[in-house]
């Protein structure tokens, strides 16, 4: 299963760089974003403190669910998806292929956010590398994991651009809070370990049970 | 079942129309007076939605798994009933709160968590309407990860002491009477009648609307 | 298989995550302020009304709703029987 899991994260890597339209759009993306909320939040050319950790998650999200529709409208153009459940392959596995391919998108962007942040708001986010990295992969997989699973099945609705922002953004709420606050005790000096370790742990499990729900629901929902 | 219906109806307002004087008769909570009294219809509005959440979650999963459509009528039901019971409770919360704790409302575990379950469920709502067809599969894996949210929300005041008066106040209270227990438990039951009647007039409306369906559908054969 | 694995560790998880997920200590009960002054002590009456009020309206309205489309739902099907029993499809 992790075979065919890996041969779609194959393929789609291999469209993507031909191209590299998604990454290249929605990292663009991602930074305007932060760039608004700087303009938003800044008074007196100082940004609020807490202001960093907030803007990182948001502009996550945010272009996470531009990538999730921007990936699945590109299966949906060229119908490729019902190929791919032709196939004799679990459906599981193709699940976690995109999967993959989604979090491989929010890590290029996160690569990129981090140090952007870093610099336009002081903040010192390379104080606990390893805590922070963690926060980001444990946060981007737990996003990605719901995100695939609605995006998936909204690519045969009519409404699907507005409805997966509706579904996906209160089950992940917790989520960014998870890192929102983590990431801000990370932040603060001297760095708060014992609450980021806390947070940790909740985003932790919440990434166990959402992927373990989504490998559960994905085969109902994929067959008419 | 139909034939319960009145009956269930006559019941759920008898012990409805008990709960005002058992309420008035309470005795006033030491710090909050009278408008801890809000109590009595707060908690039992979330006892309710926790009834919806269990319903829609076992609904949805024998829809999901089984393609059972009584299963689908029951957690679109559900759903509804969740956003009705959470509404009620979301309102009724931060009344409460003004006066107990000077603001309308405040970020803090059980709060937010709550909103959240009553957003998912609206989101779900939405699916059901807008997502087009199969759009009741979607529903139903809203329906499942919507519930999966409920472990958080009844032990986020456990875990995180925060302003909200934790979850341990009501077995508190049902062991060590003062006199609030009864009109809590008789609430309780009052709220838990209202949702099975509600619930069942509800999946009546899903069955003749899906009978209403299917007759459409031998029709144009 | 690695689904059984997976409910597996996610339950042993949850059940552990709460022992590790503890905060820095807060207030454990509700403390009263007391000396508030006068002009910014709210009447509860009102509000308690209100609450209950919002309850009622909450619930006929629900019930209303659901009735207006149970009505329509039926008078369809009776108009849709009526038209199959003279079109004698």
């Amino acid at each position: 299963m992790l075979r065919t899991a890996l041969l779609v994260l194959r393929k789609d890597l291999a469209i993507e760089i031909k191209t590299l339209e998604i990454v290249t759009t929605t990292l663009f993306f991602a930074v305007a974003c932060v760039l608004v909320f700087s303009f938003a939040f800044v008074r007196e050319g100082q940004a609020p403190p807490d202001a960093a950790p907030a803007i990182l998650w948001i502009a996550v999200a945010f272009s996470g669910t531009l990538a999730l529709g921007r990936t699945f409208e590109r299966e949906r153009y060229s119908e490729t998806l019902r190929a791919l459940l032709l196939a004799p392959s679990p459906r599981p596995a193709l699940y976690v292929g995109k999967l993959l391919g989604i979090i491989v998108l929010l890590a290029l962007d996160e690569i990129i956010l981090v140090p952007l942040i870093a610099f336009l708001f002081a903040a010192p986010m390379f104080a606990r590398p390893l805590l922070l990295t963690a926060f980001l992969v444990c946060g981007s997989v737990a996003f990605a994991a719901v995100g695939t699973l609605f995006a998936a099945m909204l690519m045969r609705s009519r409404t699907r651009d507005v409805l997966l922002p509706i579904l996906l953004y209160p089950i992940t709420v917790p989520v960014i809070i998870c890192g929102v606050r983590g990431t801000a005790a990370l932040l603060s000096s001297p760095a708060d370990d014992a609450t980021a370790t806390m947070w940790l742990v909740i985003l932790f499990t919440m990434d166990v049970v959402f992927v373990t729900l989504a490998l559960w629901t994905f085969e109902p929902l994929m067959s008419e | 079942m139909r034939k319960l219906f009145p009956v269930l109806a006559a019941v759920t307002a008898i012990v409805f129309a008990t709960t005002p004087f058992l309420i008035a008769n309470a005795p006033y909570e030491s710090t909050m007076l009278l408008i801890q009294k809000i109590f009595y219809y707060h908690v039992p509005s979330w006892v309710a939605m926790y009834c919806g959440l269990g319903v829609c979650a076992v609904g949805s999963v024998l829809y999901l798994f089984k393609d059972s459509r009584a299963g689908d009528r029951y957690a679109e039901a559900a759903a509804e009933l969740i956003v009705v019971f959470a509404g009620n409770g979301l309102i009724s919360g931060p009344l409460w709160a003004r006066k107990a704790w000077g603001v309308w409302w405040q970020w803090d575990a059980r709060l937010t968590i709550a909103l959240l379950v009553w957003l998912i469920f609206v989101a779900y709502l939405m699916v059901r309407k807008y997502g087009g067809p199969g759009s009741e599969k979607l529903a139903a894996a809203v329906g499942i990860f919507g519930a999966a949210v409920s472990p958080f929300l009844y032990f986020s005041v456990t875990i995180w002491r925060t302003i909200h008066p934790p979850t341990s106040v009501v077995p508190d209270i049902i062991e060590n009477p003062k006199g609030m227990a009864a009109p809590l438990l008789v609430s309780m039951l009052a709220f838990v009648l209202l949702f099975v009647l509600l619930l069942n007039l509800r999946v009546r409306l899903a069955e003749r609307q899906d009978a209403l369906d299917d007759l459409y559908l031998t029709l144009e054969d | 298989m690695i689904r059984r694995f997976a409910i597996a560790f996610t339950s042993l998880l949850l059940l552990a995550a709460p022992v590790f997920a503890q905060p820095p200590a807060g207030q454990s009960e509700f403390v009263p302020v007391n000396g508030i002054p006068e002009n910014e002590k709210l009447p509860a009456a009102p509000l308690l009304v209100v609450a209950y009020a919002v309850f009622l309206v909450l619930m006929v309205g629900y019930v209303w709703t659901v009735w207006r489309r149970l009505s329509k739902v039926e008078a369809e099907m009776h108009a849709l029987e009526q038209r199959t029993m003279k079109g004698g499809r």
